[in-house]
């Protein structure tokens, strides 16, 4: 290494402001092995790495503390990113890569046919009204596959493991993406499906699960748990952009309890 | 898709052997590297190094060794004449970014696993409670191997399982597999090594410490739950207690990456 180099390199970790310590190092470890954790879950594993490395954890600084950890990630492609649970609103902390937002970041746990039907199950969320695709449904795309087709039991197994491994939520049978699978791949989602992606008129991040405006000519969407926030209180609710007669049903704005986990 | 494949794009879920694929590979010289970084960028040198950090943390997930044959083919390509640089700036992301410590365990193959430089806590294991019990099976496997001075015959393992109701004859429900998770997976791993014991009829196996186990566990903290286990200072067990004690090298691996 010529000296010029050797000056930009040791130049590069000259910022001493944001320096990581083992509580940063063991926060991130776990993030690594567990992927997302909700809200509730990080502050607690914020404090037990503070207090574990006998290092002060002012409870309000969590966003700073993450941020430490990303001015380090970030050059190697990696990043702590916060998002929304479309279920209860709850707010997520997921390790994403950065490198890899598609899905090929899934390629060293999944077979080439079963990215391809993953691949398949995301393109029917997305082109859906609600964010969301029957087990029927997924089950009969098989049928278009160009890799090798999946058998009905090879199907419903790796649609347990896609559950399993915290990439789809399901409820009766129907698929929902999961809080993880929205942070790590709306950018991917963005750009492949720009047409068909919608925004939430509320928080403006992408939108799945949601309520709709009736008005043809409006036709927003709204997350539900953005919907409860928003409609609380209100008498009469109405469209926040057309100004029409908001039909649906108002969510219960859901006090996620203090344990959940997905 | 396809244009984005980077890192993983060959690799199948299941491990590919392709051990004659680069035989070719040799370490560069010192002047070689020398003449390959001074026509690249840092920024470049570093885009690779990132690729490297992130192509062995996916394959240390699975805690499945990275063979330097297939780093060199998936991911430093024709980077491969400052080979050292890169790996030098991989293992100080390792290291300063992660905590972890990557550590080249078998020089004539050239693999590389990495090892937790922050120490094992329960709490922070409870919130990624999914290796759990297994890492609690491995303990008590890698306890009864060293307190039996480091060799141990298979069927005194699966009798020690047996007593704690882990039969390995059948499925259980946290393992599954049981007889596989010990020979298969904690194997793969280099936690365990499982050795055909020479010239014996019916075959029979031993059980050793991996080089993951050698790394990464302490010696002195076994021994110091044995203590607890049986009420006993752990001092009484002399042998043990200078071979816990004696080397700090036990807990290292022999050799390191960080050249």
């Amino acid at each position: 290494m010529t000296s010029v180099q050797l000056a930009v390199a040791s130049g590069q970790s000259g910022q001493m402001s944001r320096q990581m310590g083992d509580n940063h190092r063991r926060f991130l470890q776990t993030m690594m092995s567990i992927g997302i954790v909700d809200d509730h879950g990080a502050k607690a594993l914020y404090q037990h790495c503070c207090e574990t490395h006998n290092v002060q954890c002012p409870p309000d600084r969590l966003d700073d503390f993450i941020e430490t950890i990303n001015s380090k990630l970030q050059p190697l492609f990696m990043q702590i990113r916060k998002g929304m649970s479309e279920d209860n609103g709850q707010e997520h902390y997921a390790l994403v890569n950065m490198a890899q937002t598609d899905v090929t970041r899934m390629s060293s746990d999944y077979a080439d046919n079963e990215l391809e039907l993953f691949k398949k199950t995301l393109e029917l969320i997305v082109g859906s009204e609600n964010g969301t695709v029957s087990s029927t449904d997924i089950l009969n795309s098989t049928d278009s596959m160009t890799t090798k087709k999946l058998k009905k039991s090879e199907t419903e197994h790796l649609l347990s493991r896609l559950v399993h491994d915290k990439w789809l939520n399901e409820t009766k049978g129907e698929y929902t993406l999961s809080t993880r699978c929205i942070i790590e791949m709306e950018p991917y989602i963005r750009t492949m499906y720009q047409d068909q992606v919608s925004v939430c008129h509320i928080c403006h991040t992408i939108v799945f699960q949601c309520q709709i405006c009736e008005n043809p000519i409006c036709g927003i969407k709204i997350h539900n748990p953005c919907v409860a926030r928003y409609f609380k209180g209100r008498a009469e609710p109405r469209c926040p952009a057309c100004n029409d007669f908001w039909p649906h049903e108002i969510p219960e704005i859901r006090r996620p309890r203090s344990q959940s986990r997905r | 898709m396809t244009n984005r494949k980077r890192l993983s794009s060959t690799q199948t879920p299941s491990q590919s052997r392709d051990e004659d694929d680069d035989p070719t590979f040799t370490q560069p010289s010192t002047s070689q590297v020398q003449r390959g970084l001074e026509r690249l960028s840092t920024a470049q040198v570093d885009q690779r190094a990132a690729e490297v950090v992130q192509y062995i943390l996916m394959k240390d997930q699975k805690k499945v060794p990275v063979r330097r044959t297939d780093l060199v083919k998936h991911v430093v390509k024709d980077y491969r004449n400052i080979y050292p640089e890169i790996m030098k700036r991989a293992a100080r992301s390792f290291d300063q970014v992660f905590g972890l410590k990557l550590v080249e365990i078998d020089t004539k193959n050239h693999m590389y696993i990495l090892i937790n430089k922050l120490e094992y806590t329960e709490a922070a294991s409870s919130i990624s409670s999914p290796t759990n019990p297994k890492r609690a099976l491995l303990f008590v496997i890698l306890s009864v191997v060293f307190m039996k001075g480091g060799v141990v015959r298979e069927n005194l393992i699966w009798n020690t399982l047996k007593k704690l109701r882990v039969d390995p004859g059948e499925k259980h429900e946290e393992f599954g597999d049981v007889k596989k998770l010990v020979t298969d997976e904690f194997v793969r791993q280099r936690y365990l090594e499982y050795v055909r014991i020479p010239h014996t009829e019916p075959i029979e196996y031993e059980f050793h410490w991996g080089q993951r186990a050698d790394a990464e566990v302490s010696r002195a903290k076994i021994l110091q739950f044995m203590g607890q286990l049986h009420e006993q200072d752990p001092q009484s067990w002399t042998q043990q207690y200078r071979e816990a004690h004696s080397s700090p090298s036990s807990a290292q691996p022999s050799t390191s990456s960080q050249r």
